[in-house]
């Protein structure tokens, strides 16, 4: 698996210029009735990328995949796969193959009969259509389960026919619509390195939809989150975390304190944010232009905030006071609540690294938060 | 679950099922009477069973019969498919609702009307009244009762199977016959079954539609009737009602046999 490890190290094939992508989304709206499910979407995909979309339901992620799968037409737009215009291809004709959410195992077939079915319909021969098939069944390990019908078998088995099917055929490109969504949580958290070393091992290009942000974070080499049929960014998960672009995206991943002030000096890459809701100064790193007496936001993840009994040294600036109002204990790490004087909560995650402390937090103790300057993300958008 | 029954609960069921049965159970016990008079109880016997297979007449109806269930179940039960299938698939064209009313209506319209309605058309076109009108007239009346069983089969019916195939590569054609149908099939056979028997007993619409040659059963045991109950109406009915009896039983073991057993396979799957 080492090898794995290395390909993965090096794989960044959307810094690079030359490289072309291998599913272009080209300025697709797709309106169903008054309602616009995508809107004037444009996305770069490339080869063997383990590509996610992410979203609130609603957000027209699914549509985005069934119109790669050619379930539904682009109203205006076009998508490319491999260089080739996709309009007016039907699903059957496209290098596309599709796990769907339901799984959509055809009940009356046994488990060899649904992975064979789409090899039959290539007109394969008998003989290699059964190899492919013991291939496959060995692939997701179900070889003594082949004559059993979909409902004799446990949702991860489902789940892993499911899969053997779609991969079956050898598509270019596989579309994965939530594909852990029914499965339990330690399941799901097994079957998302399965996935990805089955990706890697296969050579293929995965686009999968999903609303769990953990698992696209986990899986996916980059992350298209989305929003009322836009994208709102495209970058890999750890971009995404550290560095969203807009208060969208910054809120949507993960758990984040906002804040909201005015812009009080800019000097030496550093700005001030008058904060004056809460009676704070925010002094951050300057990452994007934005001039004095404008409204600016900030982010910061709890976990970068430091929580303490002690005044900190420079508490100026980034140091908050308040009341400890609640705990949230989740054995790895605990999460402070601190209520400020305006009834405002800011949330201070701390890891747990050791199994005792002396004197611990508790409730309605008075507490100074604290962060660094660069620990939090400056947004103006 | 309270077990202990009631005397009412005894004397209510009782007399639900007498209600229900007495009249059948009369017809088939008389079906054995000796005598020439049905009222009159002479003893068992079983010649009228033997001389109903020496009536001519009689062998006639219920071939003519068979053959108009047989092929008017069979053409009714495509039509009403074809009909169910367009009614839950194209659900955004205008007037949707007018035609899904109208699959229903001719469930609900009076037979005598179907089946003058059905013979002024003959006549105007200038079909010869015979087994082809009778035929028609069945498929036209119970090609809504298949639509409709169709029809709740497919509203469950799970689209992304047949997406699932269309990704694979199989054409639509394909995607019919090898997944939609026998995933519906069940349904499409209740819908045959029910057609057949709706074309085997029905009087009204076969009388406005037959001719010369195409005699019904029920046609036959009508206009027998008339001229007075013989015990070999009886017999004939009887035999009607084992046929029936046994499909009912056969159909619901089946069924039932396919629960337990769907059952007993998805606890074993979730064991493992």
């Amino acid at each position: 698996m080492k090898s794995l490890g290395s390909f993965r190290r090096k794989f960044a094939p959307w810094n690079d210029p030359e490289a072309k992508p291998f599913i272009a989304v080209e300025n697709v709206t797709k309106r169903f009735g008054d309602f616009t499910a995508v809107d004037d979407l444009s996305l770069n995909i490339y080869n063997r990328e383990f590509f996610a979309l992410l979203g609130a339901s609603g957000c027209g992620k699914s549509t985005l995949l069934r119109m790669l799968a050619g379930f539904e037409t682009p109203t205006s737009g076009r998508i490319l796969i491999d260089g080739q215009d996709m309009s007016g291809i039907p699903p059957y004709k496209r290098p596309v193959n599709m796990m769907f959410q339901s799984y959509a195992l055809f009940p009356h077939m046994t488990v060899e009969g649904n992975i064979a079915f789409g090899l039959k319909q290539d007109g394969m021969p008998k003989n290699e259509i059964e190899a492919r098939v013991a291939e496959m069944l060995k692939l997701v390990k179900l070889e003594q389960f082949a004559k059993r019908k979909p409902h004799q078998l446990s949702g991860g088995q489902r789940q892993r026919v499911a899969l053997a099917r779609c991969v079956a055929k050898r598509p270019k490109v596989l579309l994965l619509d939530e594909p852990l969504g029914a499965l339990d949580k330690k399941l799901r958290e097994e079957t998302q390195f399965e996935l990805m070393d089955l990706q890697m091992k296969l050579g293929l290009t995965f686009v999968v939809v999903t609303h769990d942000q953990e698992e696209a974070m986990t899986m996916s080499d980059r992350i298209a989150v989305m929003d009322k049929g836009k994208v709102k960014q495209v970058a890999t998960p750890a971009e995404v975390y550290e560095a969203p672009n807009s208060k969208f995206v910054a809120d949507f991943i993960g758990n984040v304190n906002m804040f909201e002030g005015t812009a009080a000096a800019v000097e030496k890459g550093k700005i001030d944010i008058d904060v004056a809701t809460d009676k704070m100064t925010i002094r951050t790193e300057a990452t994007r232009d934005c001039s004095v007496g404008q409204t600016v936001g900030f982010a910061i993840r709890p976990e970068k905030i430091r929580i303490s009994r002690k005044e900190p040294a420079n508490s100026s600036v980034n140091t908050a006071y308040g009341e400890l109002y609640d705990i949230a204990y989740f054995g790895d790490m605990t999460v402070f609540h601190v209520r400020l004087e305006n009834g405002r909560i800011i949330k201070a995650a701390s890891l747990n690294a050791v199994r005792t402390v002396e004197d611990p937090l508790g409730y309605e103790d008075m507490v100074w938060v604290n962060f660094d300057t660069d620990a939090g993300i400056l947004l103006t958008a | 679950m309270n077990t202990t029954w009631s005397r009412f609960n005894i004397a209510s069921l009782v007399l639900g099922f007498a209600f229900l049965y007495l009249p059948i159970v009369l017809l088939v016990i008389y079906s054995f009477n000796e005598s020439r008079l049905v009222t009159v109880w002479a003893g068992f016997s079983t010649k009228w069973y033997v001389s109903l297979f020496h009536n001519q007449a009689f062998i006639d109806a219920a071939w003519v019969t068979i053959r108009v269930g047989l092929i008017s179940a069979t053409f009714a039960t495509i039509l009403g498919t074809l009909g169910a299938l367009a009614m839950t698939r194209y659900t955004r064209f205008r007037g949707r609702m007018l035609f899904s009313a109208m699959i229903y209506a001719p469930l609900v319209m009076p037979e005598v009307i179907t089946g003058l309605s059905l013979l002024l058309l003959f006549v105007a076109i200038g079909l010869d009244r015979g087994i082809l009108t009778v035929t028609l007239a069945h498929i036209t009346f119970s090609m809504c009762f298949v639509a409709v069983v169709v029809q709740s089969r497919l509203v469950t019916f799970d689209r992304s199977l047949e997406e699932a195939a269309m990704d694979l590569g199989a054409t639509p054609v394909t995607t019919f016959f090898k997944v939609t149908l026998p995933v519906i099939l069940p349904a499409v056979v209740s819908g045959w079954m029910l057609a057949f028997t709706l074309s085997l007993d029905d009087l009204v619409i076969s009388s406005f539609t037959s001719g010369p040659g195409a005699t019904t059963l029920p046609m036959r045991i009508y206009s027998q009737v008339r001229l007075g109950v013989t015990p070999e109406i009886n017999a004939a009915c009887t035999i009607l009602i084992a046929i029936v009896a046994v499909g009912v039983i056969i159909a619901s073991i089946a069924n039932k046999r396919r629960e337990v057993n769907r059952a007993r396979d998805e606890q074993a799957a979730a064991r493992n």
